[in-house]
């Protein structure tokens, strides 16, 4: 039985086309996957991330743990409401989730977890907790449902169709949020536009849709989530890093604090193993068919793995992410396996597109 | 969803159209693209290939994913639809009119066999 977000009926009255995303049972598109993304880039969408889970962290030495639990430094965090995107990393340096973490007060963290992973991250946090800091209390907020609008329009929207949100967030800056009233107001998403995630209590999530809706944000599905995100050059958990892989093979270095004192689970494990492999951006050159996930990609130094790839509707070509071995330089020529065909892609560096404009070619 | 009384189809969603000179006209059906989603590339059989029933002989591959389209009946290809791709989402506008290959039949009775709209109609129902 897959799990329905509380905006589920909503998206099936639209006729949107349903998926299973990891357990979910998620819109996948509502009519073409391709207007949904340009609409994202010109104007303003929206997605249902209610699958993704909201767990907050409470009590005194909140900071603490975290510090020890999580892979960038929670110390950049000064300011209440400031949000920081980290790696959780297993004690042998694989990602166990990718996640946010907002600093709402100094006892008070709120973390955003991936929806395939939440019930393994909270029970590994309960674990952490329970060994350093049984005092402090994490509590999964499945009352709560996230929409995430997006695009260059996307405030000015939300403000018109959420009263009251206006005041209360027009002060964000990117990367923080705030409370409005039962709502929760963050400047972040995952497309390379600009936006508010906004949480509301599950019960307003339908009438929130259909307000956000009504001042002309357009339904969005996990489809063009996938090639926004890719577009700018996020990766995504379970394809482009997972349990198996360092983060340091992922793209994902800036993120981790080797260079401040403090330890953090997986640490030893990171500096034991320096990186053979790197993440990085491949755009094709040649017609004949799409890059995917798991297409073997030839280089003069070794064989690497695409592992994510799309059509990508902004720049009209395919692009994708993939694990080469270190020496492939930026601007370097590789070959893609693409079915019974080799196909000439380019290393770039990502993003590929964000704000509106495409940033390779 | 549209499924046009005048054609014969195969269970892996393809269409066929006899025409007047002993031709089939052959391409994907328009439940098939509503389930690809937006098309982004098409690759066609070479024109004065065989081929055998059930064979895999193009590709269409939406936003989401490549999906093989098959030869429904067995015959030699004697035309393509050069315009389609350069505007593989003509497929999703009209997947009736956007053609993908046409095909001398090896038997000219084998088209017959192929569903018609109502099992189609039934077929698809039950997916």
């Amino acid at each position: 039985m897959l799990k329905q977000t509380p905006l589920n009926a909503t998206h099936r009255a639209a006729g949107a086309r349903m998926v299973d995303f990891g357990g979910w049972d998620m819109p996948v598109n509502y009519g073409s996957q391709i207007d949904e993304h340009h609409a994202v880039r010109n104007d303003a969408g929206m997605f249902d991330v209610s699958h993704m889970r909201a767990v907050d962290l409470e009590g005194n030495g909140a900071r603490d743990l975290l510090r020890r639990a999580l892979a960038n430094n929670v110390d950049k965090l000064k300011h209440p409401g400031k949000a920081l995107y980290s790696c959780l990393l297993a004690p042998d340096g694989g990602v166990l989730d990718d996640l946010i973490v907002y600093f709402l007060r100094e006892d008070f963290f709120r973390i955003v977890v991936n929806a395939g992973t939440a019930d393994k991250d909270i029970a590994w946090f309960r674990r952490l907790i329970a060994e350093h800091a049984p005092h402090l209390k994490l509590t999964p907020r499945d009352d709560l449902a996230m929409i995430a609008v997006q695009g260059p329009n996307a405030r000015a929207k939300v403000w018109q169709a959420l009263p009251g949100s206006e005041a209360a967030s027009a002060g964000l800056k990117p990367f923080v949020g705030t409370a409005a009233g039962e709502l929760f107001i963050a400047r972040t998403g995952y497309t390379g536009e600009d936006g508010f995630e906004v949480m509301v209590p599950a019960v307003r999530a339908e009438a929130t849709w259909r307000a956000l809706a009504e001042a002309g944000v357009k339904p969005c599905g996990l489809g063009a989530r996938d090639t926004l995100r890719l577009e700018a050059g996020m990766n995504l958990y379970g394809q482009d890093m997972d349990e198996k892989v360092s983060p340091l093979v992922s793209g994902l270095a800036w993120t981790v604090d080797l260079a401040s004192p403090r330890d953090f689970v997986g640490k030893a494990a990171l500096l034991a193993n320096p990186p053979a492999q790197q993440l990085t951006g491949l755009l094709l050159q040649d017609a004949g068919g799409v890059l995917r996930a798991h297409q073997k990609v030839h280089t003069a130094h070794g064989d690497g793995e695409v592992t994510s790839g799309t059509f990508s509707p902004t720049l009209g070509k395919s692009i994708a992410l993939a694990r080469l071995p270190k020496g492939v330089a930026l601007g370097d020529n590789v070959e893609v396996a693409v079915r019974d065909k080799r196909l000439a892609a380019r290393v770039v560096k990502p993003p590929f597109a964000r704000n509106g404009k495409p940033l390779v070619s | 969803m549209n499924v046009p009384a005048n054609l014969r189809y195969a269970d892996s969603h393809e269409w066929l159209r006899a025409e007047t000179d002993g031709t089939v006209t052959i391409g994907i059906t328009d439940h098939a693209q509503a389930a690809l989603g937006d098309l982004v590339f098409v690759e066609l059989p070479a024109v004065g290939r065989q081929l055998k029933a059930g064979e895999a002989c193009a590709i269409v591959e939406s936003v989401k994913a490549a999906s093989d389209v098959y030869a429904p009946i067995a015959g030699q290809v004697v035309a393509v639809n050069e315009a389609l791709p350069g505007a593989p989402e003509a497929l999703n506008a009209d997947a009736y009119s956007a053609w993908l290959f046409r095909i001398k039949p090896a038997d000219t009775a084998a088209i017959a066999t192929m569903l018609d709209a109502a099992a189609y109609e039934k077929l698809i129902g039950e997916d």
